[in-house]
């Protein structure tokens, strides 16, 4: 077992000891360490200017990600390289992306510039080259600038990311991966006392041990919602443990029958995989919060969060998907959908944690869409949330698995939608009205700051209504402004 | 696709691009804003605490837990105040520095926590223990109308009879709009440091717009002189309006709290705080009565805007005049009457942003030109083309003749390059054979008024000295926010000596240097700064031509400065050579400027006068596609070409341009303010407040400077850029209303601002239901 938390910066290998296990990383940068470049902007994880760029493995090869450090717990960085907006530059030469900035008149009041650095520097790590308009966009999604209104900095990423990267990081890269590997120790991490601490256990025996001995602790899996909790509620968690470090947990697999993704699955990985179940689950997690909370936040951590909303729950829950628990030695699985007891409440027992979640392929004769809408296209929560599997059969609706999130209390099935939906005539739109009018009776939303109850009901509708549309084969239809399926297959 | 303006002169600064002053510092990480200075030994945070509810009384503040929590060094309250407890920008107007008894919004601030540290602080604020005593709060515009409750009295101007030109016209039509507000959402929220010193003295580095304003605020809170404070502004990270005269209340925290404490206290608001303690664009209900004739023309005009201010009346005085005096937009409305009531509600003070009224002024008369067409059935852009204003049909509805009549021109010149017409052609073609989406375009033009209203406003003060080497140190009265008015300064200097914008050190904006300045504001920084600092420099550089005439035998008149250095009758000496020289000679390298707007005046109770030395033009022509199922949006194409006179740097302003753009846009869009019947703001975080993405920007966007110089004298011929192009959005708003009404032709849209997918569903279902 080791004691402190250890993480490369600048090629020198820090080590915290004694840490507070709520403390955010913004804080240890910016009051302890006193590196003042990375910026506050709204402390929670929406507007980007704290971003930092996280140097990690996965898969055997260093991948650097974009992460927002004002809802990421230093404990977190435990094992990866960190790199702020201070590391780029090699004495007065600016990195070739902060040339690229001032070179397109990419900032004006520089707040936001440091975290638009910090994600174009991790684009330009990673980044097929040349990059696309989209890829940029994409990449920018989670940071927040008032002042330019992008175009420069959209111009500075497009001309920056045309070849491959020659900056210090690319140069020492073996170097890096040798020092990660020092890192990658394998064994449970636990800074503190039983009253207070930050674990990051290396097993899932170990984890399932621990939790039992400790079930009052926080389950953290990106901390992209219990960020939040400490920086917006101030809640004092004492006892946090961290999936980030736990062998096979963030297992994904691939194969013939279906796919199954361990719950610290990241949802930047999970994109590409349930982008092959489907192109519009590859577009629902394109628009999935941002590339910063994608990096940082887990399938696992969004589905035992149980949001109202959860943007992926009511797609899985279309698909069939299967929930894995675990407590101490004892393993359960269940649908997801009756993980959702209540608003807050899950089926989720004292020492009980999410292990995974399993999904079934498409079959030729299932039609899969989901829709999601929102006030602003990328990094926003959805209003509605609505996903639909049809089962086909001779130009009708045998069976259907309808679900949606933004509509009650909890992720859910319109069960008497579905009923509904069966027999029905892809032809006739004229049998669709039944279907359409039971959507009123499964669900009663709420009104919010997103939407109106009515504006949910109707446009619950109109998504049912789409998705008859277009599985229906209206080739000649335009019926969507975003998301075409086409696109969606190429990302 | 970017318009270069021809250069004067290689060897010129101003009139070339040039990055931002700090750009470097912003990508590497380097520029410090108040929060990343250097905190003094022994510095304390600040936190404060608002009210949870929107109106009532306070009958019970039990502070004695908040006392004894860990860290907390004090705990400050109205009875703290040692000089009078107001922070107003104007008259002694009363917004409460910390509540008394009355509570009159929703997160009014009403006790303040000094903590060791920020989150000790916090902490500890959860643990007050405050008894009120509730009423039912005015929320809305139409709840205060109701009530028949205002901020200050109802306010209106006329031209000829409009209530007869009304009767007598060939149609007329009413209509009205509602039009939301704004969240600033600058990225650096509000921030300030106070340091105490001896005597009474207090040295405030601020995040705010108008140091002057900091200043005289801190010391009527503290009951000291204007001179024992000094407000310090390096730069801000976004302000837009929001820390004009809102800067204030944070920085007279902060400087109380520095008092109470005698150390140095730093007070930075946490984003929810931010956004539900500060005010926001004003959000208006617009009522029009418009007379016309067969083609469009606009025979007669009476329209009434109603807007939410708020509990006080911060800057809503000006604000709601500007509406006023953009009430016409472009258009000669012959007889008129323009009307304004500023209705009290018990929200936060709505305040200054980036068109500080101007917008939601030309938003009505933009919505009033769209009825008309729809009505006619005529396209909107001849209707707008037929009523601008023009030889004979040029004096405004408050006395001002339009001098400059360039905007038909311009308009038609982006007519053609962007191809409306045919464009208009294909989206009828596209809407008559897609089922589901449905296309819109606009091409909507902008003039905006330059100068500020309050006429004494329109004045600036520079600091200028020129060492023995020949390196020169600026400082005047503009802040710098981001919109490169520290580098626009620095050319126009530069210029004058003829030395490289390099030679001149762009120092901090501080009351110290340059007293009682004008809030950076009304887009004026340049137009004002820029003349101050060029006639210091010029004062200083006549000193030296005296020098260099000396050595050389020749008339003062005959020096020429360029290229770093000085020539005349075919000798030369550096720039550096002769300022060495003039020290020689003890001749003063150091002068002060000043200036003032030359031309405007303003009556405001005969509602006449010359409120504007200039107007600046642009037009932006619009295309966008809607989602009738689900009212989604998206802006496929912008056209904008912009008048920014000559420009002093190309690359600046067309970042103005952008960013205004895309801000107005946000706000005619997806940025939606909710307020609940309580009074609380539901949307305080970027979470649920939704300004653009870059994915929101049109992938086609063309920008472009219309090149004309300024027909008045202003600095290089150059015209104010700050908060005209915001107004270009509207063409963005005017196209999702024909994209709209493409379902009922003949029909009158009745989109509301801003048009959120639920807006834009709404808006079709009414104009479904009309056909």
């Amino acid at each position: 077992m080791r004691q402190s938390i250890r993480y490369l910066r600048k090629g020198v290998i820090e080590t915290v000891e004694g840490l507070d296990p709520k403390e955010t990383l913004l804080d240890h940068l910016r009051l302890t360490k006193r590196a003042v470049g990375t910026k506050e902007g709204c402390n929670e994880g929406d507007c980007g200017a704290c971003t930092v760029v996280l140097g990690r493995m996965r898969d055997g090869a260093l991948h650097y990600e974009p992460v927002n450090a004002c809802i990421t717990l230093t404990g977190m960085v435990d094992g990866c390289e960190l790199v702020a907006v201070e590391d780029l530059a090699e004495g007065d030469a600016l990195h070739p992306v902060q040339q690229a900035m001032v070179d397109h008149h990419g900032s004006q009041c520089g707040f936001c510039t440091p975290g638009i650095v910090m994600s174009l520097f991790s684009l330009y790590q990673e980044g097929t080259r040349p990059v696309s308009r989209q890829t940029v966009t994409d990449q920018l999604a989670g940071n927040l600038c008032r002042c330019t209104g992008y175009r420069p900095i959209i111009d500075a990423a497009m001309s920056v990311c045309a070849g491959l990267a020659t900056d210090a990081f690319a140069r020492e890269k073996a170097g890096t991966v040798r020092s990660l590997a020092v890192l990658h120790d394998g064994v449970d991490v636990f800074v503190g006392d039983e009253q207070r601490f930050f674990a990051a256990p290396a097993s899932v025996d170990s984890l399932a041990r621990l939790y039992l001995r400790h079930p009052d602790a926080t389950l953290v899996g990106g901390a992209t919602d219990v960020g939040l909790w400490i920086t917006k509620q101030l809640r004092d968690l004492r006892k946090i443990i961290w999936l980030g470090r736990v062998e096979k947990l963030d297992r994904l697999s691939v194969n013939a029958e279906g796919i199954s993704m361990g719950a610290a699955v990241t949802h930047a990985r999970a994109l590409d995989v349930l982008a092959g179940v489907d192109p519009d689950l590859g577009e629902l997690m394109r628009r999935f919060g941002s590339t910063q909370v994608r990096a940082s936040g887990t399938v696992g951590g969004n589905i035992a969060n149980g949001s109202p909303i959860g943007d992926l729950a009511p797609a899985l829950i279309a698909l069939g998907a299967k929930l894995y628990l675990r407590r101490g030695d004892d393993g359960r699985s269940l649908p997801l959908e009756d993980f959702f007891v209540a608003y807050g409440k899950q089926d989720r027992l004292a020492g009980e944690f999410v292990v995974g979640l399993a999904l079934a392929r498409l079959r030729p004769d299932e039609a899969f869409r989901c829709y999601k809408i929102s006030k602003r296209f990328d990094e926003d929560i959805s209003a509605v949330m609505g996903a639909f599997k049809f089962t086909l059969e001779d130009g009708r609706i045998a069976g259907a698995r309808v679900a949606f999130g933004g509509m009650a209390a909890t992720p859910r099935r319109g069960k008497q939608t579905e009923a509904a939906l069966a027999g029905i005539d892809l032809d006739d739109s004229s049998t669709w009205p039944k279907a359409l009018d039971a959507l009123g009776r499964d669900f009663q939303p709420i009104a919010d700051m997103r939407a109106s109850a009515e504006y949910r009901q109707e446009v619950a509708r109109a998504l049912l209504m789409k998705a008859l549309v277009e599985v229906a084969g209206a080739e000649t239809t335009e019926t969507r402004l975003l998301g075409r399926r086409e696109r969606a297959d190429a990302a | 696709m970017l318009h270069k303006p021809s250069l004067p002169s290689e060897t010129t600064a101003a009139g070339r691009s040039r990055p931002h002053d700090s750009a470097t510092k912003h990508v590497a990480g380097a520029a410090l804003y108040v929060d990343d200075v250097p905190e003094p030994a022994g510095t304390l945070h600040v936190v404060p605490v608002g009210s949870k509810i929107a109106a009532g009384r306070i009958l019970v503040m039990d502070l004695e837990a908040v006392r004894a929590a860990p860290g907390v060094v004090a705990v400050l309250t109205a009875a703290d105040v040692p000089g009078r407890n107001d922070v107003s920008p104007v008259d002694f107007d009363c917004d409460p520095c910390l509540a008394e008894e009355s509570i009159e919004f929703h997160s009014q601030v009403v006790f303040a926590v000094v903590g060791r540290s920020r989150e000790q602080a916090r902490r500890a604020a959860a643990l007050a223990r405050i008894e009120y005593s509730e009423t039912i709060p005015v929320v809305t515009v139409d709840e205060a109308l109701d009530q028949d409750v205002v901020v200050m009295p109802d306010y209106a101007f006329a031209q000829g009879e409009p209530d007869e030109a009304l009767d007598g016209a060939a149609n007329r039509l009413h209509g009205s709009i509602r039009i939301g507000g704004q969240e600033h959402f600058y990225l650096e929220g509000q921030v300030v440091l106070a340091v105490p010193g001896e005597d009474s003295d207090m040295y405030v580095l601020s995040s705010t717009q108008h140091p002057t304003e900091v200043q005289h605020v801190v010391a009527r809170v503290l009951g000291v002189a204007d001179h024992a404070v000094e407000c310090e502004v390096r730069r801000m990270g976004g302000g837009f309006g929001g820390k004009e005269s809102q800067a204030s209340q944070w920085a007279a925290l902060a400087a109380l709290a520095a008092r109470v404490t005698g150390r140095p206290c730093k007070l930075r608001l946490d984003r929810d705080d931010d956004m539900a303690m500060t005010g926001k664009r004003h959000d208006f209900l617009v009522n029009y009565d418009v007379g016309f004739d067969e083609d469009g023309v606009i025979t007669g005009y009476d329209v009434l805007y109603a807007a939410r201010c708020g509990y006080s009346a911060d800057l809503s005085l000006g604000i709601c005049d500007r509406t006023m005096f953009h009430a016409d937009n472009a258009y000669f409305l012959g007889d008129a009457r323009i009307a304004t009531r500023r209705m009290k509600t018990n929200t936060v003070s709505n305040t200054a942003f980036r068109g500080f009224g101007g917008p939601q002024g030309m938003m009505g008369m933009e919505r009033a030109i769209d009825a008309i067409a729809w009505t006619l059935g005529l396209d909107p852009l001849d209707v707008r083309k037929a009523n601008f204003y023009a030889g004979g049909r040029d004096r405004t509805p408050y006395g001002q003749t339009v001098e400059d009549n360039i905007l038909l021109e311009l308009v038609e010149t982006l007519e053609a390059s962007a191809d409306y017409r045919e464009r208009r052609r294909r989206i009828a073609a596209f809407n008559d054979n897609s089922a589901i989406l449905k296309k819109g375009i606009a091409l909507t033009p902008v003039k905006f008024g330059i100068s500020f209203t309050l006429i004494q406003l329109n004045q600036a003060g520079a600091l200028v000295h020129v060492y023995s080497d020949g390196s020169v140190h600026l400082n005047h009265g503009g802040t710098e926010m981001g919109q490169g008015l520290y580098m626009k300064v620095a050319q126009v200097t530069a210029d004058v000596f003829g030395i490289d914008v390099s030679a001149v050190k762009i120092t901090a904006t501080t009351t110290a240097k340059v007293p009682n300045t004008s809030p950076t504001a009304a887009s004026s920084g340049t137009d004002l700064n820029g003349q101050a600092a060029r006639a210091a420099a010029l004062a200083i550089r006549d000193r030296m031509a005296a020098v260099a005439a000396n050595e050389f035998g020749v008339a003062a008149e005959s020096i020429a400065f360029e290229g770093g250095r000085v020539v005349a009758g075919g000798r030369s000496l550096s720039f550096g050579e002769l300022a060495k020289m003039a020290v020689q000679a003890r001749v003063s390298l150091s002068a002060t400027g000043f200036y003032k707007t030359p031309k405007i005046h303003w009556d405001r109770a005969a509602g006449l006068g010359r409120p504007f030395l200039y107007f600046a033009y642009g037009a932006s022509c619009s295309e966008v596609t809607i989602d009738t199922l689900t009212g989604e949006m998206k802006v496929d194409r912008v056209d904008i070409l912009h008048d920014v006179g000559r420009s002093l740097n190309p690359a600046i302003d067309i970042g103005q341009i952008e960013g205004g753009f895309v801000q107005g846009m946000g706000w005619l869009t997806t940025e939606e303010l909710v307020f609940d019947a309580q009074g609380r703001l539901r949307t305080h975080a970027p979470s649920t407040y939704k300004i653009p993405t870059a994915g929101d920007v049109p992938e086609d966007f063309r920008v472009a400077l219309f090149e004309r110089q300024n027909r008045e004298e202003t600095v290089g011929r150059s015209k104010a850029v700050g908060e005209p192009p915001l107004m270009l959005a509207i063409s963005v708003f005017c196209a999702i209303a024909d994209a709209i009404h493409s379902l009922a032709p003949g029909a009158r849209v009745s989109l509301d601002a801003p048009a959120t997918p639920e807006e834009i569903l709404k808006s079709i279902k009414a104009a479904m239901r009309a056909s």
